[in-house]
């Protein structure tokens, strides 16, 4: 197999420019910011982040696959030592008022009540409105409910948040005259 | 030729030469010399199960006592590789059985490993001293427990990281009271519980016990019962390593560790409470091994405990050691060759630990001896690198993770290519080498042109085009493995350097640009090649011959394609290049 090929047609030399200067001479003129990646092939299994670095819930990280290099034994050893439920996920259907059909999220997913919000207005395309120590999201329209484990319909943003996830059956977000006034506790 | 010696002087001197590579040169001298030779080997390495077949090495080495095998390709540890992709040792196990009926030991790492397979290995093998599984996968604790009950000689029983499917933790039951011969036993990974009495019992009538090795299961409360049996321990595994705060536990597990003289390597730790760690002062200064890497401690703790162990020379820890902890080790363990630092929190956006390349460079400098290295970080530059390769001119390994792909020097926000150049240059022994971050083809060019004792290389989300490849294939003279993952290499580079393909153990490319065609011409024209194909999205042939391939495992064999694969691998070969063109 001959070893010297050819590589002018597709290999642009001048871009590589390959001297046998020593390290640290090299002034190598292009900038490739982490974001620009022209011709390299596009990485698999990314899920697009937005430029602008506004983070909107955990799911929307880039996880590339095998990467970082890390066996599965240790990555899974820094999860709560109840590994099996990580696992499954806590799903629960979202219906709202009006709208023709119901959603599905992962409790899991999120750390806390203000992401949950966040998540769900994005998804719905809504907003929960202002929070006012005293009345609550009263300028809002919309009200978030869930049902819990004994059938009863709650506010959500009374209990902590890791009792919240394990009572949580399904949520609601109510809309109109049953929702004004009461808004949201969170 | 006047005068030759008999055969059995030559023997007595073969049986000086230990090496596989020193054996091998043996037995190319002349015919009679090959002939001595291969009915005195006792020990056979095969660094690819696919490259040589059991019945190939059984003709040749009548008389062998021990076995190692390697399955699945390294990136098979970060699930890369699919499951059900071959390494079954069964076939070699049932080929052993008959040829070897003496065999005593057998290590294997990354092959797949039934109860039945442990069974017949039980029943087969009269004198069976020695079963190491390095991550292996595919029995479960019933095979254990017929190793357990059948192997009257066992000695040494390590489960390394291997995925055990956990039944019962009562296998270790079925080493029968009249055992006494177990020097070592790793079960530091397994999920389940053992049977805590079978396991007290167990290590007090084997009082040659040097390693024991617990798995997380196993409580704090009950460690210091287990060491007093074991006084003699040179090498310790604890279980979890954490309980609630007892003066009692504390000082009966403090007294407990000062009677373990002997001791000079400790793991374990899982769940580790700062509360109980200076129970071990005692022993810190013996230590030459320590391995913190689940314990979850922050750098405050780690620092008093680390700074103790004057005479360490191997430390695994997690980032949470931090800079200000590299800095206490390289003033306190001068003797240090190997450190590993894991990364704790691998999804987290802003990180609680403040550990950078500082850290490293700090060792780098206080550790005269380090030669080993394996670092994971979210930041690096070229300086960096530069101070290293400078210091630590005797690196032999080198293995850098910066855990956002294509990150540049942060510094200048120019590509690593200088700094690790500057590693290959300075670094003339090194032989193992991983990469990461923003890196350009030029990075390639130094390897080539300076990583000449380079065995083995790692490369993610790296180089522009092929010339990259074909610096690394052209330039590389020791290289055996290569392995490269999300990299614009096509065909050119590798078509090119077929022949080199031949001198290398193996090369497996995943996400990068190589053509289906390509593979079918190198399969056609490198018969004593496996050009295997790995794609689950269905037989590359109902694509056109330009489209990449998924993934790629290229091995040299003597045995020939293999008929073990699954339905989402083939082997290019003449035949199938002629039936699917």
């Amino acid at each position: 197999m001959e070893s010297t090929v050819t590589y002018e047609s597709d290999l642009n030399l001048k871009a590589t420019e390959l001297r046998l200067g020593l390290p640290g001479t090299d002034e190598y003129e292009k900038q490739t910011p982490p974001s620009v990646r022209s011709n390299k092939r596009s990485l698999p299994d990314i899920i697009e982040e937005s430029d602008t670095g506004d983070r909107e819930a955990p799911v929307t990280k880039a996880q590339v696959v095998g990467w970082p290099p890390i066996r599965s034994y240790r990555k899974n050893s820094f999860q709560p030592k109840k590994i099996e439920a990580e696992a499954t996920g806590i799903y629960v259907k979202v219906s709202m008022d009006g709208a023709p059909y119901l959603r599905k999220i992962d409790l899991k997913v999120y750390k806390g009540y203000p992401e949950l919000l966040k998540a769900l207005e994005n998804m719905f395309k809504f907003t929960i409105g202002e929070y006012s120590d005293r009345e609550g999201y009263t300028r809002s329209e919309y009200a978030l409910t869930y049902e819990d484990k004994d059938g009863d319909w709650m506010m959500v943003g009374d209990v902590p948040w890791d009792m919240f996830m394990s009572s949580c059956k399904r949520l609601r977000i109510m809309k109109g005259s049953e929702a004004r006034g009461l808004g949201c506790a969170v | 030729m006047a005068f030759s010696f008999p055969e059995e002087v030559l023997e007595h001197i073969f049986s000086f030469v230990h090496s596989d590579k020193d054996r091998n040169a043996v037995s190319l001298v002349c015919k009679s010399w090959y002939e001595i030779e291969r009915c005195c080997r006792r020990r056979i390495f095969v660094g690819n199960c696919y490259a040589v077949s059991p019945r190939i090495v059984v003709r040749r080495f009548p008389e062998i006592l021990s076995l190692s095998l390697k399955g699945k390709p390294h990136f098979a540890d970060f699930d890369l590789v699919p499951e059900g992709w071959g390494g079954y040792v069964h076939p070699w196990i049932e080929v052993m059985a008959e040829a070897y009926p003496w065999l005593e030991e057998l290590r294997l790492k990354r092959m797949v490993v039934t109860d039945e397979t442990l069974e017949l290995i039980s029943r087969s093998f009269k004198n069976f001293k020695v079963l190491i599984l390095s991550s292996c996968e595919g029995f479960s604790t019933d095979g254990l427990a017929a190793i357990a009950a059948n192997c009257r000689n066992l000695r040494e029983l390590d489960l390394g990281e291997s995925e055990v499917d956990d039944l019962s933790g009562h296998w270790l039951s079925h080493f029968p009271e009249s055992c006494t011969s177990l020097e070592s036993l790793n079960i530091a990974y397994l999920g389940l519980e053992v049977n805590f009495s079978a396991l007290e019992r167990l290590v007090g009538r084997c009082t040659n016990l040097r390693t024991l090795r617990l798995n997380r299961a196993v409580p704090l409360d009950k460690l210091s019962n287990l060491l007093r049996q074991a006084p003699q321990l040179v090498d310790l595994g604890t279980g979890a390593y954490s309980a609630e705060l007892h003066p009692e536990v504390y000082s009966k597990l403090a007294a407990t560790f000062t009677c373990c003289k002997k001791i000079k390597s400790l793991s374990g730790f899982w769940d580790a409470v700062p509360a109980y760690l200076p129970a071990l002062y005692s022993i810190c200064s013996g230590l030459t091994s320590l391995n913190l890497s689940y314990a979850t401690i922050q750098s405050p703790d780690l620092i008093k405990l680390v700074s103790q162990c004057h005479n360490l020379q191997r430390l695994w820890v997690l980032d949470h050691i931090e800079d200000i902890g590299l800095h206490a080790i390289a003033a306190s363990c001068k003797y240090l060759q190997e450190l590993r630092v894991f990364p704790s929190d691998l999804y987290g956006e802003e990180p609680d630990v403040f550990l950078t390349e500082q850290g490293l460079v700090s060792v780098s400098e206080g550790c005269p001896n380090l030669h080993s290295v394996l670092y994971f970080c979210r930041q690096m530059s070229n300086a960096a690198l530069f101070t290293i390769a400078r210091n630590r001119p005797n690196m032999t390994r080198f293995r850098l993770c910066i855990l956002e792909p294509h990150a540049p020097d942060y510094l200048t926000l120019k590509p690593l290519d200088a700094g690790f150049g500057a590693i290959v240059e300075q670094c003339k022994y090194l032989r193992r080498l991983s990469l990461s971050g923003l890196l350009t083809d030029h990075v390639f060019k130094y390897i080539g042109t300076h990583a000449k004792r380079l065995e083995m290389l790692s490369v993610a989300f790296a180089g522009d085009s092929d010339l990259g490849l074909h610096h690394v294939l052209s330039g590389c003279t020791s290289l055996r493995k290569l392995e490269i993952r999300d990299c614009p290499f096509g065909d050119k580079a590798l078509l090119a350097n077929a022949a080199k393909l031949e001198t290398m153990r193996s090369l497996w490319m995943s996400s990068c640009s190589v053509s289906f065609g390509a593979c079918k011409l190198l399969g056609q024209k490198m018969p004593r090649l496996n050009v295997e194909v790995i794609d689950e999205g269905g037989h590359p042939e109902s694509r056109p011959d330009d489209s990449p391939v998924e993934k790629l495992y290229i091995y040299r064999t003597v045995a020939g394609p293999r008929f073990d694969m699954p339905d989402f691998v083939w082997t290019m070969d003449e035949e199938s290049a002629l039936r699917l063109s």
